[in-house]
């Protein structure tokens, strides 16, 4: 299963956006975090939830599928990284292909970022930064049975439906044990297109 | 694999870093021909955030010119390699285009500032010293330190007040952090500090946490606090808000602000009715026990639901969760110490812990979560008006004669008790005070009633102030003396666990800056006493404090920063220098009264000082954000804290009306200012929320009351009766004042006046979406 991964539990987050802070402060992306932090139930109450690249394994990575410039390249360990900066054309067709919302563009630079699992640290052994400071664990860094280890009784999911669409990620969530539901709905359910109700 | 075994295989700092500075990467396994960090000639220099009372290591990222420009994770034992966002900001301070870099000067307020040499800024604040206390006395002039300092530092504010000042008015800002928690604790055991380590809320069955959002002002505990869950306790949160933590919790008690005394009174209430108490630990260790048996009685659920707006089951239910735990503890902040009964508060908290068994054992305690870095270590020396180093008493005859023979002077040259940092506000108003310095501090936006604030600050004929950046209110001085950071000296504080930990110096200060040390060596120098004060810099200072603390209650004689630096921390008491440190109190049974008992206290509830009424029905309570420390002095400056909480905001309950983003005008008997609404069901329909880190016009401490706890003289910020109505516009946060001739820091400059309430109920709602 899983290698050395982020596991990603939303029921520990407390929206420090530590990870935020941390993400700008590593060395790949100096000065730009590639994770942001989504207030999934605003006004009611305080959960925060931290979004990374889910390094997606099947279908493989679909920014890298649809880079008309074959900018993105996939490791042999399964990590989707940043966009090659010789190679990138800042078309954006990776941000809309991402059923997650993660990589960005630099409108200026004309070039795409995304998480890259801190390769430059997790290469050499090195947690990536913001699952190093996450004060909570709610970003944890490690592989499941380190994981289980740590808190008996986790459950993790590796898998999110779109539609009818099941894609498998190389990054995992914790899910609520008693409410295991595996694969785990991904978004919001389609309801319109061009203002045309598909319901 | 366990997770010791899976830190061991991840090749991070496989330790506490040895004395000096090394090449981090190098000891993490890093190839250094492998990362352009080391292409730099980069060195890490093994420290600890500057910032709250959690006091996480870290390592401050050095470059080949000696300067600090980043920071690394650091696995210290207190965080194991986890930092907040101030903590991985903070090092953007040190080299920050705002710091001062030389002394300003003017001789009255309408002059601007010009920059001065340190002699001229010295000799004019020597002569004004003089002038003033030649005309009406020595203690016409105070001296205000800050609970930021290093210990070192604040022993030297309560030397340099007594001795080359010769006043009896010195305090400090940690009077507005936790000596409601001091003063309980002192009255309970005998000694002023949490009883347990942060590792034993890991040992825990059941976790309560009073009056304190974990999450947002000690993130790193949050790690404890969640490992605790993964064992399986149970975890109950006492606050008005829906906090992160909170939200996660068994029992949630939302109780109305300021009726904490009554409900703990009345979960001992239950504890007794149902025979959970554990009268064989009453019986030998305690005294009073009947009275506050008796006083507990009435205080049934019943009346305590009414008085503090919560279900009567929900008390019945913590106090059979609390009490049925095998091993079971409180931690408490602010949220029940910035209360007008603020030792009370604290102190029914005790009388639960206690009466239930719940003291001295691995998982079984109390604590209080520190809010400054060293809000512990701040006080123990004889900072506050009141102690002498080592937690001596100013009033007792004995500690007096010990201090003088250490410090040579005669006993009738050291002055008596002063008065408290919001008092001395009120004497500066009166004229009684009227030349001041201020250390590390900033009640222009930290003290209540800021009406009263700025005409004391006025009134007063001379004032300096020490800072590195020009605070709001060093903007009012005379004198402003820049000083060093943190990262630019070395000292120790002592966290909220009162470990005691060492800061290492990471680069030289710019040029103009010197240390607090020496800024006030010179000064006692120009006063006549610079024989008490030929320190050359902390280390010295270190040695002369351990041995003022020798043989009382806060023994720091067995501390030296060897020892620190090899171990990473020692908990105080450690009286020789091959004694371990104590990080858990009472394992013996005894406590530090002469009995060796614990006193418990008799608490009755009283309302809040400022009654609720027609015109001023709801109650106002402040608190942090995560992003933001203190009076903001530092962390308005830093670009991404900015980001994250650009400016306040007011949490109003979604049955007000309101909608998220409308100008909501926040009235008290003190003034009125606009905020942003957050509309979130996290908090009671009866009270409101805005945090307090900015100054005027969007300053929560301009709205709260300037009413003291008798006791601890600690301000009532935790609630004020007011009103809300709706607002033309929200108020405008004001840029942090930057001295003549620096530039702004131009990234702090983009969002500060964004009209935009945050989009989250935490108020950290700008994360990156783009
Ligand atoms: S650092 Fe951790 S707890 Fe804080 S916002 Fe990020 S994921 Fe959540
Ligand atoms: S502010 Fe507190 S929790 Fe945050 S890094 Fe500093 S010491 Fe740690």
């Amino acid at each position: 299963m899983m290698g050395r991964t982020i596991f990603i539990d939303p029921g520990r987050c407390i929206g420090c956006q530590a990870c935020v802070s941390a993400c700008r402060e590593c060395d790949s992306h100096r000065g730009k975090s590639m994770i942001h932090l989504d207030y999934p139930d605003e006004g009611h109450t305080v959960a925060s939830l931290p979004t990374v690249c889910m390094h997606c394994e099947d279908p493989v990575a679909p920014c890298a599928e649809v880079c008309p410039a074959d900018a993105i390249l996939v490791t042999a360990d399964g990590v989707v990284q940043q966009a090659d900066t010789t190679r990138c054309i800042g078309c954006a067709n990776c941000v809309n292909a991402c059923p997650f919302g993660v990589p960005k563009i630099d409108l200026q630079a004309k070039l795409q970022m995304k998480c890259n699992l801190c390769y430059d640290r997790t290469a050499y052994g090195l947690a990536p930064m913001c699952a190093t400071v996450c004060p909570t664990g709610a970003l944890f860094y490690g592989t499941v049975e380190e994981l289980k280890a740590e808190r008996p009784g986790v459950q993790v999911a590796d898998s999110f439906t779109f539609g009818d669409v099941v894609v498998k990620t190389g990054v995992a969530m914790v899910v609520p044990a008693d409410k295991v539901q595996w694969p785990v709905p991904g978004g919001l359910p389609i309801v319109q297109i061009n203002g045309a109700d598909v319901t | 694999m366990t997770a010791e075994q899976h830190r061991a295989t991840v090749p991070l700092d496989p330790s506490i870093a040895p004395p000096g500075t090394r090449n981090f990467r190098d000891a993490g396994g890093i190839p250094a021909d492998r990362w352009h960090a080391d292409q730099t000639g980069e060195t890490l220099v093994p420290t600890h955030c500057c910032f709250c009372g959690v006091q996480c290591g870290m390592y401050l990222r050095v470059d080949r010119g000696g300067k600090v420009f980043g920071v690394e994770p650091r696995n210290h034992d207190i965080n194991r390699m986890r930092l907040c966002p101030k903590g991985i900001n903070a090092y953007q301070q040190v080299n920050h285009p705002d710091r001062l870099t030389a002394p300003l000067m003017r001789r009255s307020r309408d002059e601007p500032f010009r920059e001065a040499s340190w002699e001229e800024a010295l000799d004019f604040t020597v002569s004004e010293i003089r002038r003033i206390q030649s005309a009406c006395g020595n203690d016409a002039f105070g001296l205000l330190g800050g609970a930021s300092l290093f210990s070192e530092k604040t022993y030297l504010v309560g030397k340099f007040a007594r001795v080359a000042l010769r006043t009896r008015h010195v305090d400090y800002n940690g009077r507005l952090c936790m000596v409601s928690a001091a003063g309980a604790n002192k009255l309970a055991f005998g000694i002023d500090r949490a009883g347990n380590p942060f590792s034993d809320i890991l040992l825990t069955d059941c976790l309560l946490i009073a009056g304190s959002n974990v999450g947002e002002c000690f993130p790193v505990m949050t790690q404890y606090v969640w490992g605790a869950r993964d064992r399986g306790a149970s975890l109950i949160v006492v606050d008005p808000r829906e906090t992160a933590v909170a939200r996660t919790a068994d029992i949630h008690v939302a109780l109305k602000p300021g009726t904490d005394s009554a409900f703990f009174n009345a979960v001992l209430n239950v504890v007794v009715e149902e025979g959970l108490t554990d009268e064989a630990y009453l019986a030998e260790h305690t005294t009073g026990w009947a009275e506050v048996r008796a006083k507990a009685a009435e205080y049934p659920p019943s009346r305590a639901a009414e008085i503090c707006g919560v279900p009567a089951e929900q008390i019945v239910q913590v106090a059979r969760t609390f009490a049925g735990a095998g091993k079971a503890m409180a931690w408490h902040a602010r949220g029940i110490e910035h209360h007008s009964q603020g030792v009370e508060n604290c102190l029914t908290v005790i009388n639960l812990c206690v009466a239930t068994g719940n003291i001295g054992r691995p998982g079984a305690g109390y604590g209080t979560i520190t809010g400054q870095g060293n809000g512990q270590g701040g006080r123990e020396h004889g900072q506050k008006s009141d102690l002498l180093p080592g937690g001596r008493s100013i009033m007792n005859e004995e500690h007096r004669r010990q201090i003088c023979e250490i410090w040579g002077i005669e006993e009738s040259d050291l002055p008596p008790a002063g008065t408290s940092m919001m008092e001395m506000v009120w004497q500066m108003q009166r004229g009684e005070i009227r030349g001041l310095i201020g250390i590390c501090n900033n009640p222009f936006v930290s003290l209540p009633n800021y009406r009263v604030v700025k005409e004391g600050y006025d009134a007063v004929e001379f004032h300096a102030q020490f800072d590195f950046f020009l605070s709001e209110t060093a903007a009012n001085a005379h004198v402003v003396f820049p000083v060093t950071t943190w990262a630019e000296d070395e000292g120790v504080m002592a966290n909220a666990e009162a470990r005691v930990v060492k800061h290492n110096k990471a680069q030289e200060p710019p040029p103009g800056v010197r240390t607090d040390t020496w800024v006030m060596c010179q000064l006692a120098q120009r006063l006549g006493a610079g024989d008490k004060f030929a320190f050359a810099g902390s280390r010295e200072v270190f040695e002369e404090l351990r041995i003022a603390s020798a043989g009382t209650v806060n023994d720091y004689y067995g501390i030296t920063y060897e020892r620190l630096e090899e171990t990473g921390g020692i908990a105080w008491p450690c009286p020789s220098t091959d004694h371990p440190g104590t990080p858990r109190l009472f394992e013996d049974g005894r406590t530090y009264h002469a009995d060796g008992r614990i006193h418990l206290q008799v608490v009755d509830w009283h309302p809040p000082m400022d009654p609720y009424s027609d015109e001023y029905p709801m109650s106002l309570t402040t608190g942090r954000t995560v992003a933001h420390f203190l009076s903001g002095n530092q962390t308005r400056r830093l670009g991404a804290l900015v980001e994250q909480t650009p400016r306040p905001w007011v949490e109003v309950h979604p049955s007000l009306g309101f909608r998220s983003g409308d100008p909501v005008r926040v009235v008290t008997r003190r003034g009125s200012e606009v905020f942003p609404a957050l509309v979130t069901e996290a908090i009671r329909p009866d009270t409101v929320f805005v945090p307090y880190h900015w100054p005027v016009p969007t300053s929560a401490n301009a709205l709260t009351v300037d009413a003291l706890d008798p006791r601890s003289k600690i301000p009532e910020y935790k609630v004020c009766a007011c009103r809300i109505e709706a607002g033309e516009e929200v108020d405008i946060v004001p840029s942090p004042p930057v001295a003549p001739g620096h530039t702004a820091y131009p990234e702090t400059q983009v969002s500060r006046t964004d009209p935009l309430p945050p989009t989250s109920p935490q108020g950290r709602g700008t994360a990156e979406r783009s």
